[in-house]
């Protein structure tokens, strides 16, 4: 195992997220805070408490998983696309890396910075809401497998992309849009049967669930299905790494 | 000796069926420089590609130092370093970053003299807290090599390395390349540039359409193919070579003021001293008499044009 190979990468992974630390660090602040000025205050205001919980504070967790899903996604995938793009790949190809390693190393930061601008959204929102975590070792878990497991989503998104465009299409036109459709915003339990029912075929619901469960213990599903969800995508994208490890898609000619 | 480089029966068919290489076999003694010369698309930068794990080979058998690329790919790559043929640096990358985490990348410990050291070597240490976005083009293609060179390979690979640089920048490549091979580094650079084969490789290998034509040492290739011209310059011009001389086949230049004389040195009768001796039976005054080797470049384009016809 090369484990210089891996830290190399993480380490300049992490010394281009701190490069633009303002880009990674203010805009997420930024973003969270409107979000708490817009729902939290105009709109939150209207709306009753959730469950017991203000819809501040109920919010919280989707936000968290909306930044940190997009985020992690963003990160892996950029960080693989970029140097596949300006050629610079060629040096980890011809380097003594294994695939596994270069994934460990790209993945690892991107799942490094999701986690920090995580908790980051966190810390923000304790200043605007009342947050409690009742299950803090879960909440962990939870978050640092949703920043590895869609760090690897972005990973693979990073390999297939031929252009920036493809680059944006899945986290734009298909996560965004589940994580809102996910609960973050809202408990399925507001909606129609008609539509509970569809909600339960998006896969963001159980992470939202899970999540906001580990803060408030309230859950749209139980939270052991929300884990088996995560570690089932977890598998599913190493799976996917696995494969583009053994056929060399779209990395080696 | 046991080569540094074994390539057996190299084939590479990429999607759709082009054939990239057919078969290439060679061997590379270490601390040789070997230039491989081709046309665009001969192979040159899919053979170095496959040596160097960019590629995958459809098959046959490459081994560095005995370590085969494919089976024991870390102890293979650990020794070589590849300076591609494009100029590909992170634009935001500072100098000295960029060398550790070249070096880095091959897990090997921090070595901040040797970093120091091939800077220094190549005129950029006073450039290592720059951005790659602010150097100039020669600078660049300067610190690709020196990131190849960071973690000490053993064989070195340069694809086309002075392509589109100006004479005094090729120059200096030139001298980083002796330099690397005094220190015992193989080299192994693709060129368009005969001259550059010509000055700096021990064994000159000619590609073509995938396939090795010849691998030989750059002197006896020179010796083995190469022509030799006499140019006779008279002091009156002919308006065509004289009946006498027809044998000979003369060609009229100049204006007719020299006649050039085409002869193979290896020969062990070139025909110089009769056709000396017939010029001077013919009431030819001579002005001058000189020589000229044809040029790699010559031998070249000669076999190339051979192999497509």
């Amino acid at each position: 195992m090369n484990a210089g190979a891996i830290w190399a990468i993480y380490r300049y992974e992490m010394g281009r997220f701190f490069r633009t630390l303002a880009q990674s660090f203010i805009s997420p602040v930024i973003s969270t805070s409107l979000y708490f000025v817009v729902f939290g205050a105009a709109i939150g205001s209207r709306i009753d408490e959730v469950e017991g919980v203000s819809y501040g504070a109920f919010i919280v967790p989707g936000l968290i998983m909306l930044t940190v899903m997009t985020q992690a996604i963003t990160n892996a995938s950029f960080g693989i696309y970029f140097p596949k793009f300006i050629g610079t790949i060629y040096e980890v190809l011809s380097a003594p890396v294994s695939f596994l390693e270069v994934v460990a190393g790209y993945v690892g930061a991107a799942a490094t910075k999701a986690l920090f601008i995580g908790v980051v959204i966190m810390v923000t929102a304790s200043f605007f809401v009342e947050l409690r975590i009742a299950h803090p070792v879960p909440m962990a878990l939870f978050l640092v497998l949703t920043c590895v497991s869609f760090a690897l989503m972005g990973f693979i998104i990073g390999i297939w992309a031929k252009n920036f465009e493809q680059l944006q299409l899945v986290p734009l036109l298909i996560v965004t849009p589940l994580v809102f459709l996910g609960g973050a915003f809202y408990s399925i339990s507001m909606l129609p049967q008609a539509w509970q029912t569809v909600a339960l075929f998006n896969p963001v619901v159980y992470l939202v669930s899970g999540f906001r469960w580990s803060f408030y213990g309230m859950a749209d599903v139980p939270v052991g299905v929300s884990l088996l969800a995560i570690a089932g995508f977890l598998a599913l994208c190493l799976f996917a790494v696995w494969w583009i490890f053994r056929t060399g898609w779209r990395i080696r000619a | 000796m046991s080569p540094i480089l074994e390539i057996s029966d190299l084939r590479k068919t990429f999607e759709g069926g082009v054939e990239a290489l057919s078969g290439v076999s060679l061997e590379v003694q270490p601390g040789e420089i070997l230039a491989l010369l081709g046309p665009n698309g001969a192979g040159k930068t899919t053979l170095i590609s496959t040596v160097c794990g960019l590629t995958e080979p459809s098959s046959g058998r490459v081994q560095v130092a005995g370590h085969d690329i494919q089976r024991d790919f870390r102890a293979a790559r650990r020794l070589i370093g590849l300076v591609p043929q494009e100029i590909a640096l992170e634009p935001f990358q500072r100098v000295w970053e960029g060398m550790r985490f070249s070096r880095g990348l091959f897990g090997l410990q921090r070595d901040d003299a040797h970093l120091e050291s091939v800077l220094r070597q190549l005129s950029l240490w006073e450039k290592r807290d720059a951005q790659s976005r602010a150097l100039s083009g020669g600078m660049k293609r300067r610190v690709m090599i020196a990131k190849a060179l960071a973690h000490e390979p053993r064989v070195l690979f340069l694809d086309e390395p002075t392509a589109g640089v100006d004479v005094e920048l090729r120059r200096s490549m030139w001298e980083v390349v002796e330099r690397l091979k005094s220190e015992g580094v193989t080299i192994i650079l693709t060129t368009h540039y005969i001259e550059e084969a010509e000055a700096l490789a021990d064994r000159v290998g000619v590609i073509s359409r995938g396939e090795l034509l010849l691998v030989e040492e750059t002197g006896a290739l020179m010796d083995r193919m190469g022509r030799k011209e006499l140019t006779i310059e008279l002091h009156e011009p002919l308006n065509a070579v004289p009946e006498a001389l027809a044998g000979y086949g003369l060609a009229l230049s100049e204006g007719g003021t020299a006649l050039v004389y085409t002869y193979d040195r290896r020969s062990e009768r070139t025909g110089i001293t009769r056709l000396l001796a017939d010029l001077q039976a013919a009431g030819l005054a001579l002005r001058d008499l000189s020589t000229r080797q044809s040029s790699l470049e010559e031998i070249f384009v000669g076999l190339v044009q051979e192999d497509a016809a």
